[in-house]
Order: structure tokens, then C-alpha cells, then sequence
């Protein structure tokens, strides 16, 4: 086949858009726009790269700081929001072995997801409105440094985003609960109790005997357990979206409201307790749900210790409530008992519940030995590493005498973020979109297996290598979330850009083997309506 | 007081050891799944060793660090503590305001950083003549934000806000303005 047929129309043609239902659809949308918008956060973050190694003249800093509020606001909302969202509201379905409740909600939360970034992003770039995403009180209110307009325009961008989220949500926890016609009629509170843990947690008070069998799969379990902090960060978000809001529409109306009449303290905990929901809830739930799918997928086995599996997730969504702390050790007005209770020992606990999580994924796949070492497995092995690098750097963080030294410098961003993010859940996700790809696509054949392995390499090497250049700088003072003028960490930013750059190429390597894979009229055929009027998740001719 | 440099080197060295175990034991278990051998199950009581070994590792690091990191015991006391000197600061407009051009003290005498932010939220940090931080904490308007500290080392220090507070708050720096003297 001519290289502009595959371009046009993918390896060998097997993808045909037209052969998709409308939920195949549906997920291929998400995914398709979290990769981009994955691109729009590694571009981003390659030039900021730069700037930490020479302050470009292109860029003054309000650019670079607007830059740097854009950056993980498009990374977790417009790219894992997206992949996450799409996947979930196939496969929750796919192992309910019943429809999505709404195709026609679920292609709302793509719009208003997809929407609500690109105007975030979009006005970003324009305004340069950039109290970063911890909007500590009151800067987003600090109208002397940033125009009300441009940060109402933010805050809507990112108020269409919740509201995605919120019928993203609404659809996952329906589809648990709903029977469809022609199904055996099931009480919809009791799946709701069962797949968010209520009933499991009221049996331990029962007899062995009286025990009521878990009426919803692990992997399910996991998904609505995750999306119970889903829900909740997205509440806290909106909530204080429209304070923020109140502020600038005073300040557009010519009314200039006190900002001394919200407790910067109070507002730093409420925030971080609901930014936790994502950081320290909802992605270590949707991961660990994410690696059980994933192993019990490519293994063909059943999941090992799935009773401690599914308690460990239950302790994790009850950590995710009490752990929000630990950003707060360095604040000398946070009473001491949060700091040790809440901020090193709650935090502690994410140690048992990812490591056991990682344990059980492991022994899982080593049940099914020997296995192909497959995109799916290396990927997933990849993201296992990720959190086994960054859980600890993060628990390290955590801690009292540590955290004096050690907040806000590079360690917090590079050893633990990035390398939680970009290794573990990307990698993660990576080895789902490999595992799901002929799923979805109806049995497209990947354009090139050596696009895939340097798409591995580079990725895993990239990210890590990264992460440990920008915490050994964090470890010799470097900040995060400021300019260095003199050079003064020029060398590990060298390296940290080179690795930087690895990642650059790792995700040009993978978007243009998967446009190969399915072709441009294929990409542009996921978006059109489906011609097959079904609620089924496959055709017939992929079942 | 051990000086938070040594305390920063010990982070270094333990943390490098712990990524490479991490790193050559998921390559090895990558190498080895594809490998034809047992395939056989953790057996349960194992299983329950590895849990005890995560709490173990969750809970002592914090328990080795309050044993062994002074600056934590007097950090929690610090309102039971009668400090040697204590410095009054304010923020406002992205500028420290400092009571002296220079904030002079002893090697080992106990002093206090009361910053006052009378407008966003800062951070306050101090460090070394090598850019390393000695210490840090956030500075919340509307509420008090004191750091007691011991210097173990003579030397002459910088400030630096340590905390985003907008475009303008990148060049909060004070150079050479902490002097400790033997």
C-alpha cells in the first residue's frame, strides 16, 4: 500500500469509521482529543523547559507564568479528564454488560470538556491571567496584577469543564443503578451501595454467613469509587469558581469588594482539600482500578486477593477525604495535631493502598508466566514504575522535618508530579489505548511495532530522567514556580530539557503511528454522527 | 542541630539507592514474566508480610525523622520556647520590609522570623551562599507566620519569597541581608 493510502486511509484500511456504534465513538472522541491536548501540555512544557535553561526574549515572565497556570489546568482537565472519561463510560458498560444510560449526555461531557479547555487555554493565551491552579487567596482577586475579564473568562472555561464533569458523573452512576428493558429488574440503591463500598462496609459488622455478595464487578467498583472524588473536586472547584467570580464581577462592575473578608488560611484548606480529591483521590482509585483491569485483561486470570483489593480501594477514598494536610506543613498557623495527623500519618496510608495495589497487579500477571511482553504489558509495567518512583518521593514530602526543606522546590514538581503523571498514570493510559485500540477501532492493525517500542523507550526514559534532573536541582534549592535569571541550575535544566525533549518525541512518535493506524479520514470519520443505530457498545461483527 | 544540608545529602543518597532497587526490579520482572518457569501465586502469609512492610515503611519514616531531625520537636514547641532574638518582618506590594538593613545573630542562638504579609500570600526562605535552602515557610495573610530557627553553620544568607504571588513576585530576593557570626 502507497504511503499516502495509509496516510488517508490507515494500515492495510481495516479501520472503517463507519462500521462503529455510537458508543465506540463516543470513546475514540475523548481519546482523540486527550492526545491532543496532551500535545498542547508537552509543548507547553517544552518551552518552559527552555525558559528554565535561558529566559527566551520571545516570552517575558507574565507569558511564562500564564504558561505555567495553563499547563497542568490542560494536562489533567483537556487530557486525562478526557482519555479517563471516555474509557470509562465504555468499559463500565462493557462489564455491566448493559448500555450506557445516555450516549446523547455522555457526548455532552466531550463537548463541554473539550470546550471548557480549549477557552480556558484560549483566554490564557491571550490575557495572561495566571494565579497559577492553586489560586491562593486572594491572588485571583488581586486586580492590580490581572484584569477581572480576562480571569471571568478563565473561570468559565473552567466552570464549563465542571459541568462536563458533573454529567460525566451523573451518566456513570445512572448506568450503575438503571435497568434496561428486557433486563432482570435490580434495586438501584443497592448497586450504588455496592459499587461505592456502603454495603461492603456495613457487612463487616454482619455474621461470615449473613454477608451480602458484592452485586458489582471489582473493576467497576473501582471506577465508581473514584468518581465519588470525582463528583465531590468537582464541587469544591465550582464552589470556589464562583467566589473567584463574585470578585470580578464587582471589580467589571466598578465595585471593588474586600478581600480580607475571606480567611486566606480557611480558603488554603478547603482548596487543597478538594485539589486532593484529584491528586491524592480519584487518579490513585482510577489508576489501581485502571492496573486491575489491565492485569486481569492481559493475563486472563483472576485478579489476586480481589477482597483486599477492593477494601484497599474503600481505605483509599476514605484517605483522599483526610489527607489534604500535607500542602500545609510549611503553614505555621495549621494547627500542629492536622499536620501530624492528616498531613504525614493519613498520608502514610497511600503508601499501603498504592503499594498494595502494585503488589496485586504484579502477582497477578506472574500467575499467567510466561507472557508476550505485548505495548499493552510494557506499558503497563511502565506505569507501575511510575507510582513505585513517586509515591515514595511524595511521602517523603509529607513529613514534617522534610517538608521544611524540601516545599516548593523542584523535588515536590519533578520526582513526585511529573513523574507520578507523566510515568505512572500517562503510561497507564498509554497501555489502556494500546489494550483498547482494536477493541474500539473494530480491529485496526497498528501502523508500526518500532514506532511503539521507541514511543516506550523514550517515554519511560524521557519522563524519568526528567523527573530526577528537576529533583536534584529541587534538592540543591532550586523553586518551583519562578524564573532563574543567572543560570544558577543551568546544568541539571540542560539534562532535565533533553529529557524533556525525549518526551516531545516519544508523543510525536505515537500520534503519528496511530494516524497511520486508522488514517486522516478515520480520525475525521470518529467525529461524524455513527451510521448504526444501536445502544450496543460493539457491532455484531465484533463480538 | 545538624544542618539541613546534611539532612538534605542523606535525602539524596537514600532516595538514588531506593529509585534503582525500584528500576532494576521492575526490569527484572519485565525479563522474567516473559520467561517460561513457575507460575504459581504469592502465597497469603507472604502476602501479609509485604502489607506489614508497607506500614512499617509508611509510618517510620515519619517516627526517624521527629527522633532525628531537631528542628521538628522545636518547630511543634515553639510557643513553649523563649527565643534569642526575634526579627519582625512585612510583606506588602512584593517587598520585604526588614526592621534592619541586616539581620544579624550568633551560630546556635535561637531566633525567631515573624513575617507579617499585609496583602497576598508569600513564602519566606532562607539560603546558602551555594543556593541551597536552609528553610522555608509560607506566609498567610491575616494570620502569624513565625519560623524559629538555630544556625549551625556561620555565614551570610539570602531571602527569597518562596511562594507564587504573581508575575511580580519572581525577584523577591534579599541578597546577603542574614548574617550569622561565630
Amino acid at each position: 500500500m502507497k504511503y499516502k493510502d495509509t496516510l488517508l486511509n490507515g494500515t492495510e484500511g481495516l479501520f472503517n469509521p463507519d462500521s462503529l456504534t455510537p458508543m465506540q465513538k463516543l470513546a475514540l472522541r475523548f481519546v482523540v482529543v486527550g492526545i491532543l491536548y496532551y500535545g498542547f501540555a508537552v509543548i507547553e512544557g517544552m518551552i518552559m523547559r527552555i525558559y528554565q535553561i535561558e529566559p527566551i526574549p520571545i516570552f517575558n515572565s507574565e507569558h511564562y507564568f500564564s504558561m505555567l497556570t495553563a499547563h497542568p489546568l490542560v494536562g489533567i482537565f483537556g487530557s486525562s479528564y478526557s482519555i479517563v472519561f471516555g474509557a470509562f463510560l465504555f468499559l463500565v458498560p462493557f462489564f455491566m454488560k448493559k448500555p450506557l444510560w445516555s450516549i446523547k449526555l455522555g457526548n455532552w461531557s466531550f463537548i463541554l470538556v473539550a470546550s471548557g479547555t480549549f477557552i480556558f487555554w484560549f483566554s490564557d493565551f491571550l490575557t495572561h491571567f495566571a494565579p497559577l491552579y492553586t489560586l491562593y487567596w486572594p491572588l485571583p482577586a488581586d486586580f492590580t496584577q490581572f484584569n477581572p475579564l480576562a480571569g471571568a473568562i478563565f473561570i468559565l472555561g473552567i466552570a464549563i469543564v465542571m459541568v462536563g464533569t458533573l454529567f460525566f458523573v451523573f451518566n456513570i452512576f445512572k448506568t450503575i443503578a438503571y435497568t434496561p428493558e428486557g433486563h432482570e429488574k435490580v434495586s438501584g440503591r443497592a448497586m450504588l451501595a455496592s459499587a461505592t463500598g456502603f454495603s461492603w462496609a456495613e457487612s463487616i459488622f454482619r455474621k461470615k454467613s449473613k454477608r451480602r455478595e458484592n452485586l458489582v464487578s471489582l473493576p467497576v467498583a473501582a471506577v465508581a469509587r473514584g468518581t465519588v472524588d470525582t463528583l465531590l473536586n468537582a464541587l469544591i472547584i465550582t464552589f470556589t469558581g464562583v467566589l473567584i467570580l463574585v470578585y470580578m464581577v464587582a471589580a467589571i462592575m466598578g465595585y471593588n469588594l474586600e478581600n480580607t473578608a475571606v480567611d486566606a488560611l480557611l480558603y488554603k484548606n478547603w482548596f487543597w482539600w478538594g485539589l486532593d480529591l484529584i491528586a491524592d483521590g480519584l487518579v490513585l482509585i482510577f489508576v489501581a482500578g485502571t492496573w486491575y483491569i489491565l492485569a486481569t485483561m492481559i493475563s486472563g486470570k483472576e485478579l489476586y486477593m480481589a477482597r483486599i483489593a477492593r477494601l484497599a480501594l474503600w481505605v483509599e477514598l476514605v484517605v483522599s477525604w483526610t489527607v489534604w494536610s500535607h500542602h500545609l506543613l510549611s503553614d505555621q498557623a495549621q494547627p500542629g495535631f492536622l499536620k501530624i495527623a492528616s498531613g504525614e500519618l493519613v498520608t502514610a496510608f497511600e503508601l499501603i493502598t498504592q503499594g498494595l495495589a502494585f503488589f496485586i497487579t504484579l502477582i497477578t500477571l506472574w500467575s499467567a508466566r510466561p507472557l508476550k511482553m505485548t505495548n499493552p504489558l510494557k506499558f503497563l509495567l511502565g506505569g507501575l514504575l511510575g507510582f513505585g518512583l513517586a509515591v515514595p518521593a511524595g511521602i517523603i514530602q509529607a513529613d514534617i522535618g522534610l517538608n521544611r526543606i524540601l516545599h516548593n522546590t523542584q523535588w515536590i514538581i519533578g520526582p513526585h508530579v511529573h513523574v507520578a503523571i507523566l510515568v505512572g498514570l500517562t503510561m497507564t493510559l498509554y497501555s489502556a489505548i494500546y489494550l483498547l485500540l482494536p477493541i474500539l477501532t473494530n480491529g485496526a492493525k497498528l501502523y508500526s511495532q518500532k514506532l511503539a517500542n521507541f514511543h516506550f523507550w523514550a517515554h519511560l526514559i524521557g519522563g524519568i530522567g526528567m523527573g530526577a534532573f528537576m529533583g536534584m536541582a529541587g534538592l540543591k534549592g532550586m523553586l518551583r514556580r519562578t524564573i532563574y535569571y543567572e543560570g544558577e541550575y543551568k546544568i541539571y535544566m540542560i539534562f532535565a530539557g533533553i529529557c524533556g525533549a525525549l518526551l516531545l518525541f516519544a508523543f510525536l512518535a505515537f500520534l503519528y503511528n496511530i494516524i497511520m493506524t486508522v488514517g486522516l479520514k478515520g480520525v475525521i470519520g470518529i467525529f461524524t454522527p455513527s451510521k448504526l443505530n444501536t445502544k450496543e457498545l460493539l457491532p455484531e461483527s465484533n463480538k | 542541630m545538624v544542618d539541613s544540608e546534611l539532612v538534605l545529602n542523606g535525602q539524596t543518597y537514600a532516595y538514588t539507592c531506593y529509585a534503582i532497587v525500584v528500576i532494576l526490579f521492575i526490569l527484572g520482572f519485565g525479563y522474567m514474566i516473559t520467561k517460561p518457569g513457575k507460575a504459581g501465586v504469592l502465597k497469603t502469609s507472604l502476602f501479609v508480610v509485604l502489607v506489614v512492610m508497607l506500614t512499617v515503611m509508611g509510618v517510620s519514616l515519619h517516627i526517624a525523622t521527629t527522633q532525628t531531625i531537631p528542628w521538628v520537636s522545636m518547630d511543634l514547641n515553639r510557643a513553649d520556647i523563649t527565643a534569642d532574638k526575634v526579627f519582625n518582618i512585612t510583606v506588602e506590594n512584593h517587598q520585604f520590609q526588614l526592621p534592619e538593613e541586616q539581620l544579624e545573630m550568633k551560630v546556635g542562638e535561637i531566633v525567631v522570623f515573624d513575617v507579617t504579609s499585609n496583602d497576598l500570600t508569600y513564602g519566606f526562605g532562607i539560603f546558602r551562599q551555594n543556593k541551597t535552602m536552609v528553610c522555608q515557610m509560607q506566609v498567610v495573610p491575616g494570620h502569624k507566620n513565625d519560623l524559629m530557627w538555630k544556625f549551625e553553620e556561620p555565614g551570610i544568607y539570602t531571602i527569597r519569597s518562596t511562594e507564587y504571588s504573581g508575575p511580580e513576585g519572581h525577584q523577591m530576593i534579599l541578597k546577603d541581608v542574614v548574617i550569622v557570626s561565630e
